[in-house]
């Protein structure tokens, strides 16, 4: 019993049923698979995060996004500015106690490099009802280069807790035609 | 070698010396009374987040979801565990405990620290989850419990080290250790590993937090948390893993198909368990992407290798012992007539099911490193653990505590008739609250947050439909999984204090005796297992590539 020292002393030379080395091969196998699997993504697959980040400080991070928000602002939503940047740009969404700071407007189908950093606690950027989901830290300036496929109006929901306003945090972003 | 003071236990003729029961007692009824707060913070989460109910102002809902956590997750769990190293090590071997005043030590700086923190906690300045990401900041004492914690459990390993050198040296045994004590062995080594991880990032956290250490890095917090916080978890697994063999054994007298492949699986959790630090780091910045793929994977799957051949080898093991009874009709005459009326085993049964089912497919999905991206931090996460968890943990602890009363505690169970339905109503409410919560999760409900419906938002953001019944469903079921568990505080504390006591009878629903192996030893048949474990591999491969496909239409990024 397996409450009770192997009753073979030598229980380590006794060989294996063959149902169970079948399934263990078979386990090993699916393993590498799934393994490989990733790595394949990386190459063929279209959702992959970049490893592009850098060190920043929330004043140089903020800085960036102010004047990205002077240069491109189209209009105002909720005291809020709404900014529509060009196709291609550097586009930077602050995570603050507690919003998404500004409203971006992308344009289908076009290719932005999305920059996010926390000025202070920890943030979760989970786009909805997409449900793309990136952790958001301080002093860490994330790159993510994502092309929208639907047109509409998205949010962004904070989805790691940051304190006692964590859900009030609700950003917003369009993607029009 | 002054310990003379022990009884025979009348079941297995095994000598039980009082040092060990005692700590077994004291740890066992530390952990429930702990189960039964914890369990009722977890009730109250549940129908806050129901958005028909909305229980509690928010300020008092993150305090208890930070006290549900760490008493379930952390104080619950960790003392029973203590109670299973002492069984598996002095009572299994027949031995004394080595140290029992250590044993005493450790069991009070656990409960002190347990204590520290959840004044910490409910004196409302600390309610920072169970992860207390920095820079959020609890206060010194939330830190410092869990530092004297950690080390009592610290002190606990080393106490079941010890009692392992003492049986050899003694030769209370002869041969190898049983597989069970060899799985505990497991889990106290990763035990030590997590507890390490542990101090080394919780001690300067609190230096921290009293201004002595002015910064400290997001990331690394993050990187080293875990490496405490998931490997705690797998303390968990190879915990429950034996105990399943226990309960197998005790209540079947079934005896694994393989001792050399069972240790080999448990081999294989200390090898690799410990890499799943980055089943948390997936979508984090300032990670490399092999980094990801190799860790999150436990270096190709081995562990996962490792739980899979569990997954065969304890119903095999049943099988087999039933067949060798008689019961050789069909498939699944074996398990149709398995004593389902018997918690322990019910308890256990369902416990492996919905862990491997459940916990064990989503958590290899969750852990993909592209898929992690469309559910990390949704609810599918507590989704997800709540199957591995509460599902596989805390089930399989109930179902073992209905052999220790017996055992240990020497008392027969009361209300016996509504223990048998006890782990079944706790059972289906927890996969309710895994599934719904999982199903929320894929409609992008956040973990975490008192209110989905942006009442006080200045930005909206409506959730579907389906995401709010999912909500109440989880609600519902949550309810289900409190009644199991207050009915199981009733039980275990009733008949503790109030039970028959047993003697020298033969006790109920343990068979003690080894079953042989249906078959023979080298081809033991165990034909309804195969298929068993068919349709597990079929329900794996199929969720796996659909979660793929959810992938593959979101928005392109890289």
């Amino acid at each position: 019993m397996a409450i009770t020292p192997p009753p073979e002393r030598v229980w380590w030379n006794i060989p294996i049923a063959r149902t169970e080395i079948t399934w263990i091969v078979i386990a090993f196998a699916w393993g590498l698979l799934m393994f490989s699997a990733m790595i394949y993504w990386h190459i063929e697959g279209e959702q992959n995060l970049s490893n592009e980040s850098y060190r920043t400080t929330p004043a140089a991070f903020s800085e960036k996004a102010n004047a990205m928000v002077e240069q491109y602002q189209v209009r105002e939503e909720a005291g809020m500015p709404v900014v529509h940047p060009p196709p291609g740009s550097d586009v930077y969404m602050i995570a603050r106690l507690w919003q998404w700071w500004p409203i971006l407007e992308f344009e289908k189908d076009q290719t932005y490099r999305l920059h996010l950093s926390s000025m202070d606690w920890q943030h979760g950027f989970s786009l909805q009802p997409v449900n793309i989901n990136l952790q958001v830290h301080p002093n860490y300036d994330m790159v993510v280069t994502l092309t929208p496929n639907e047109s509409g109006e998205f949010g962004v929901v904070c989805n790691e807790f940051c304190g006692i306003g964590h859900h009030n945090m609700i950003g917003k972003i369009y993607v029009t035609e | 070698m002054s310990d003379f003071n022990h009884r025979v236990c009348p079941a297995t003729g095994l000598r039980i010396h009082k040092s060990a029961e005692n700590l077994i007692k004291a740890n066992a009824v530390v952990a429930i009374v702990f189960l039964a707060v914890g369990g009722l913070f977890g009730l109250m989460v549940a129908l806050t987040r129901w958005p028909g109910v909305h229980l509690l102002p928010a300020d008092w809902f993150y305090l208890v979801l930070t006290g549900h956590g760490l008493d379930v997750l952390l104080v619950w769990i960790i003392f029973f565990e203590m109670a299973v190293l002492y069984f598996a090590s002095a009572i299994l071997l027949n031995s004394r405990l080595a140290g029992p005043r250590w044993g005493w030590a450790a069991f009070a700086l656990m409960l002190v620290g347990a204590i520290m923190t959840n004044v910490a906690v409910l004196q409302g300045n600390s309610s920072v989850m169970f992860t207390s990401y920095v820079p959020m900041q609890a206060a010194p004492h939330f830190y410092l419990g869990l530092v004297l914690f950690a080390v009592g459990a610290l002190i606990g390993c080393f106490v079941f080290f010890g009692t392992l050198v003492v049986a050899k040296q003694e030769k209370t045994y002869k041969g190898s250790i049983p597989l069970v004590t060899f799985g505990a062995m497991t889990a106290a080594i990763i035990a030590v590993f997590t507890i390490a991880s542990g101090a080394i990032i919780l001690v300067p956290t609190f230096l921290w937090s009293v201004g002595i250490i002015g910064n400290i890095d997001t990331l690394m917090y993050k990187t080293i948390w875990w490496a405490m916080g998931h490997s705690s978890q797998q303390i968990n697994v190879a915990a429950h893993v034996s105990l399943w063999y226990l309960i197998a054994a005790v209540v079947l007298g079934s005896k694994p198909l393989s001792e050399k492949v069972s240790r080999m699986a448990f081999l294989m959790y200390i090898l690799f368990l410990q890499l799943a630090s980055a089943h948390h780091l997936l979508v984090e910045p300032g990670i490399s992407s092999s980094w990801k793929i190799f860790n999150t994977s436990y270096a190709m799957y081995l562990a996962v290798l490792g739980s899979m051949i569990h997954g065969m080898s304890i119903p095999g093991a049943i099988e087999s012992a039933q067949r060798a009874r008689g019961f050789t009709n069909g498939l699944f005459e074996w398990l149709r007539k398995a004593p389902w009326g018997n918690p322990a085993f019910s308890g256990m049964f369902m416990s492996l099911v919905m862990f491997g089912f459940l916990g064990g497919i989503t958590g290899v999905v969750l852990g993909t490193e592209q898929i992690n991206l469309i559910m990390h931090n949704t609810l599918y996460v507590p989704g997800h653990f709540h199957a591995t968890v509460v599902a596989g943990t805390t089930l399989t602890f109930m179902a073992a505590t209905y052999l220790i009363v017996p055992l240990i505690f020497q008392r027969e169970l009361i209300m016996k008739g509504l223990a048998r339905w006890q782990p079944y109503l706790f059972g289906l409410g927890v996969m309710g609250i895994s599934v719904f919560m999982m199903g929320a999760g894929t409609l992008g409900v956040p973990r975490r947050v008192w209110d989905i419906t942006g009442a006080d938002a200045l930005i909206k953001y409506d959730y579907s439909g389906a995401a709010y019944l999912m909500m109440g469903l989880n609600g519902i079921s949550a309810i289900m999984a409190a009644l199991g568990g207050l009915l199981f505080v009733i039980i275990i504390v009733g008949s503790v204090l109030f039970g028959k006591r047993t003697g020298d009878k033969p006790l109920e629903g343990m068979t003690m005796t080894t079953a042989a192996n249906y078959g023979s030893d080298e081809h033991p048949k165990i034909p309804g297992t195969v298929v068993l474990v068919a349709i597990f591999f079929t329900a794996f491969i199929l969720y796996y590539f659909v979660n793929w496909k959810y992938l593959a239409e979101v928005w392109p990024l890289r």
